[in-house]
């Protein structure tokens, strides 16, 4: 099939490109409008589902009270506190770590009023499938000393067993240490959080 | 009867004689990229597949109107401006799909079979015509994606769509990284090529 096309002169290919750019960012725009308020509402939604899986039961508003607090390696986690009948009940704190074998890995962990890790969950990783990317099924296995799950770092070393020297108590992924020693060093950091936290509130 | 023949014979070249990814050798990165498992690549060949029959669609539409000189550009703009919209939608009213599928859309910019269809095909052929190829692109492209996906997820996990076929213990991990998706993608190219012979 032959079709006539518009000569490349420059008015023709100005007008072109131009009116295919408005059209573009029209209809861009428009969507993203018209999409604001359900993306914004859906990231609250599943914000709040994570705290709920992680944290103590709660009855107050965790992301209203929200906290940033920085932390020691110069970045910042936050903590939602969870408050049940007016009483302090623990925490869900998410601290990123960017010490993972490809980079950026975001955990949420929940404390219980006493320090103890209640549950956690990896927010967002890109670690190497079927290795460093087991920790969201590995540090909850109670076989060996995987799990995390109940142990408090005020009395439990938060390193891999490898690393002799800070007297890590907690078992690496096999073949995946140092996937495992960021996942542990944002548990110490959320953890660091959460004390200094509770500290400054006096609970 | 002789042109619904000719009408199928389009979406049956995209899909085998002139497969994007398997014969045409076209969207390397995304094909290697997701399909680590089956179900990545069916819902990346999918997504593709629906952007590809957009752009097609309307680079068709508005080829009269653009001067060839800068006819990439234009097709470009066509093609991210779906990707972005599909992407707005998906998070905004499918948040279980954009669980598992938001990172792989903003990677169908990238994918030169949206820019090679517009280039080769839709820029001058009719309406109709283009959609046609864009769905059977689309759908040898899906295709490709969730058998290599599948042998991938096989091999290298012991399971299929997620079902265990084997314990993992067995399973070859490298056929979950890169090396093992060329290997695969290979063997699936020299299958093709003999059945295109």
């Amino acid at each position: 099939m032959k079709t006539r096309k518009l000569s490349s002169t420059l008015p023709h290919m100005l007008l072109s490109l131009g009116l295919v750019s408005v059209i573009s960012a029209a209809l861009l725009g428009g969507m993203y409008l018209i999409t604001k308020e359900p993306i914004a509402r859906i990231e609250r939604e599943s914000r709040i589902e994570a705290i709920r899986k992680v944290a103590p039961d709660f009855d107050n508003d965790p992301q209203a009270e929200a906290m940033k607090i920085p932390t020691a390696s110069g970045d910042t986690c936050t903590l939602y506190p969870a408050m049940l009948g007016g009483r302090f009940n623990g925490a869900a704190v998410s601290c990123r770590s960017m010490d993972g074998f490809a980079g950026e890995i975001t955990v949420m962990a929940g404390f219980n009023a006493d320090g103890s890790v209640r549950d956690y969950e990896v927010l967002s990783h890109a670690e190497t499938p079927g290795l460093g990317s087991k920790m969201q099924l590995w540090f909850r296995d109670p076989k060996g000393a995987r799990s995390v799950i109940g142990k408090n770092p005020a009395t439990t070393s938060f390193y891999v067993t490898k690393d002799k020297g800070a007297g890590g108590q907690i078992d690496g992924i096999t073949a995946a240490t140092i996937s495992s020693r960021a996942f542990l060093g944002a548990l110490r950091e959320a953890f660091s959080a959460y004390t200094e936290y509770k500290d400054s509130k006096g609970f | 009867m002789k042109k619904l023949r000719k009408k199928l014979k389009i979406v049956w070249e995209g899909i085998l004689p002139s497969n994007p990814v398997l014969v045409l050798l076209l969207g390397m990165c995304a094909t290697l990229g997701t399909t680590s498992s089956a179900l990545g690549g069916l819902l990346m060949g999918i997504s593709t597949g629906l952007v590809l029959i957009c752009s097609n669609s309307v680079v068709s539409l508005i080829k009269s109107l653009v001067p060839d000189k800068v006819r990439i550009p234009v097709f470009i703009v066509v093609i991210a401006t779906f990707v972005s919209v599909l992407q707005l939608a998906v998070n905004a009213w499918m948040p279980a799909l954009n669980a598992s599928l938001g990172l792989f859309i903003p990677l169908i910019v990238v994918n030169c079979i949206l820019l090679g269809r517009a280039e080769a095909y839709a820029s001058r052929h009719s309406l109709a015509d283009s959609a046609l190829d864009g769905l059977g692109s689309g759908i040898g492209f899906t295709l490709a994606l969730t058998i290599l996906g599948g042998m991938r997820e096989l091999l290298g996990a012991g399971s299929i769509f997620g079902m265990r076929i084997y314990p993992e213990d067995y399973a070859m991990l490298l056929f979950v990284l890169a090396p093992g998706a060329f290997i695969a993608l290979g063997y699936l190219i020299a299958i093709v090529n003999r059945i295109n012979r």
